[in-house]
């Protein structure tokens, strides 16, 4: 393989392996406040990308995904507050099967609002064909917006859980929920942010992403897959090995193409997937000790 | 402070405390004595608001918290040390005593805090000498310290604590004991569970037996160690003649 073709294809892997991250993270947050997997997290992405594309026909760029953030994160705050909040003695089962439920409902919702169309957001800067050169590397300027606004989120949200008394709570309930309780943590609201900061994140990967990849009613589903063996791999519920399982992953992928046909590179993920959890079920970085750990 | 008027409560339909009335005065030591299952555990989830109650009354200092939720009662100023120390085991000793302050930051802001915190690192030096080691690697009696200082963190008036000495060593009990005498003489009122009733009656003002989830026995400590049921059943010494 020519240098010039590594790099690109390590490039290539490196972005989509920071979305998965995101993503990964998104699942890691809800999984370390409630115990699930939030089966509708690949439809927070899409929302994201949808509602900021419906925006921009009015609001400048910026603006539109600042709003299509906000209103995702609204659409996550209502799900937990409608659903999964009522019910009485929350069982892991009943609030899976709603996170289904609901991925189900948003899906089809995009459909009827959206159509089956493929929709994207302009390139934040120049367009499809804009590229800066590095030597042997030609970068898409939307690459570098995708590495930052990736890094500086989870940068952002390391900071929040670990210096302010917010995160410090919303740890405290992931790690006993009954002895937050007892220092007067509200437990509820937690869970209730967890969704809110999840859905957020996610709609902020689905608006980076979005120029690149393109945005329809069910692109949801792949990346939650990508973002979900991702979190597998990492260990459930380490984020900071979800960053480093969905670099890994997305790098893989893009190297892929060189060993498999195109058509295959889903495969690769799912294939994976069920490799590390025949293998290693806690993740490549967990033990079965550090499973019980949540660590955001 | 509190006042428990005919509670009755219980897991699923399984009734563990049948017709409770108990009640602790400002300033007491208060004992809750009994075997294991006797209730005990149950009765203070009850009144720390994480087990609903099915009859009965609840006052705090004048309230009715009957149907208060857990996360409220720290901000009334009733806590509850939990049995087995329940720390943040994956969080440094310094955080879970921020935890413990999450209600007096609503009252009190940052600065209380912080001066909440000097004054039980003055009160278990060892915590302070750890406060960024990870509470799981802490010893138990050290780990009970901590689950101490972070319900203390809270200025309460009432401090439920539920078996403070199981799994300690003797002198690590001695120790937690003299804090809790202490706790007592600067004003604050306990509420102590303990399996080991000699210990907690020494220090109580006032003592109740806890049996099958009824209260068979009340009255003052010094009452309670002379009192030959009590001996028998709990004290492990057999009077003779």
């Amino acid at each position: 393989m020519s240098p010039e073709l590594f790099f690109q294809y390590l490039v290539a892997g490196i972005t989509y392996g920071a979305v998965y991250a995101v993503v990964a993270i998104g699942f890691n947050i809800i999984y370390n406040s409630t115990g699930i997997i939030n089966f509708a997290q690949g439809e927070f992405v899409m929302l994201g990308g949808m509602i900021a594309i419906t925006f921009a026909q009015w609001l400048p760029l910026f603006w539109a995904i600042a709003a299509a953030v906000a209103a995702t994160m609204l659409i996550g705050a209502l799900m937990e507050l409608c659903c999964i909040r009522r019910l009485k003695e929350p069982g892991i089962l009943q609030m899976l099967i709603i996170t289904i439920g609901i991925s189900i409902l948003l899906r089809e919702a995009a459909l009827h609002i959206w159509g089956e169309g493929i929709h994207s957001l302009p390139y934040f800067y120049g367009d499809a064909i804009t590229a800066w050169t590095f030597g042997p590397v030609r970068l898409s300027p939307q690459v570098a917006w995708v590495l930052l606004a990736c890094t500086l989120m989870v940068l952002g949200l390391q900071l929040f859980f670990n210096r302010s008394p917010l995160g410090r709570e919303m740890r405290a309930c992931a790690v006993n929920r009954t002895a937050a309780l007892l220092c007067g943590v509200k437990a509820r609201n937690m869970v209730t942010l967890s969704f809110v900061l999840s859905a957020g994140m996610g709609a902020v990967a689905g608006c980076m992403i979005s120029p690149i990849t393109y945005t329809q009613y069910d692109s949801g589903a792949a990346l939650a897959l990508k973002g979900f063996t991702a979190a597998i791999i990492g260990g459930l519920g380490n984020s900071m090995a979800a960053v480093a399982a969905g670099l890994l992953l997305g790098i893989l992928e893009a190297f892929s193409i060189t060993l498999v046909p195109l058509a295959f590179q889903d495969a690769v993920s799912v294939s994976l997937l069920l490799f590390i959890l025949f293998i290693k079920p806690h993740g490549l970085f967990g033990s079965s000790e550090a499973a019980r750990l949540k660590a955001f | 402070m509190l006042t428990v008027r005919n509670l009755e409560s219980g897991y699923g339909r399984l009734r563990v405390l049948k017709n409770i009335s108990l009640h602790v005065r400002p300033g007491e030591i208060v004992a809750i004595i009994g075997a294991n299952g006797a209730g005990k555990t149950t009765l203070v989830h009850v009144v720390a608001g994480l087990l609903a109650s099915w009859r009965g009354e609840l006052l705090f200092a004048g309230a009715d918290i009957t149907r208060t939720p857990a996360e409220a009662m720290a901000g009334l100023g009733c806590v509850l040390v939990p049995e087995g120390r329940q720390v943040f085991a994956s969080m440094s000793v310094e955080e879970n005593l921020l935890l413990g302050g999450t209600a007096l930051r609503k009252s009190g802001g940052s600065s209380a805090i912080k001066e909440e915190m000097e004054r039980q690192y003055a009160r278990f030096p060892v915590l302070q000498e750890r406060r960024s080691q990870l509470a799981g690697t802490l010893s138990g009696g050290e780990q009970q310290m901590l689950a101490m200082a972070r319900a203390l963190m809270a200025r309460p008036r009432l401090v439920m604590m539920d078996e403070p000495s199981t799994g300690l060593a003797p002198l690590i009990v001695r120790e937690i004991f003299s804090i809790i005498a202490q706790l007592r003489a600067e004003g604050s009122t306990v509420l102590l569970i303990e399996q080991n009733a000699r210990a907690a009656l020494e220090i109580a003002d006032r003592g109740y037996v806890l049996e099958t989830g009824k209260i068979i026995v009340q009255g003052k400590a010094t009452e309670l160690l002379a009192n030959n049921d009590v001996q028998r059943a709990y004290l492990g010494r057999e009077q003779i003649g």
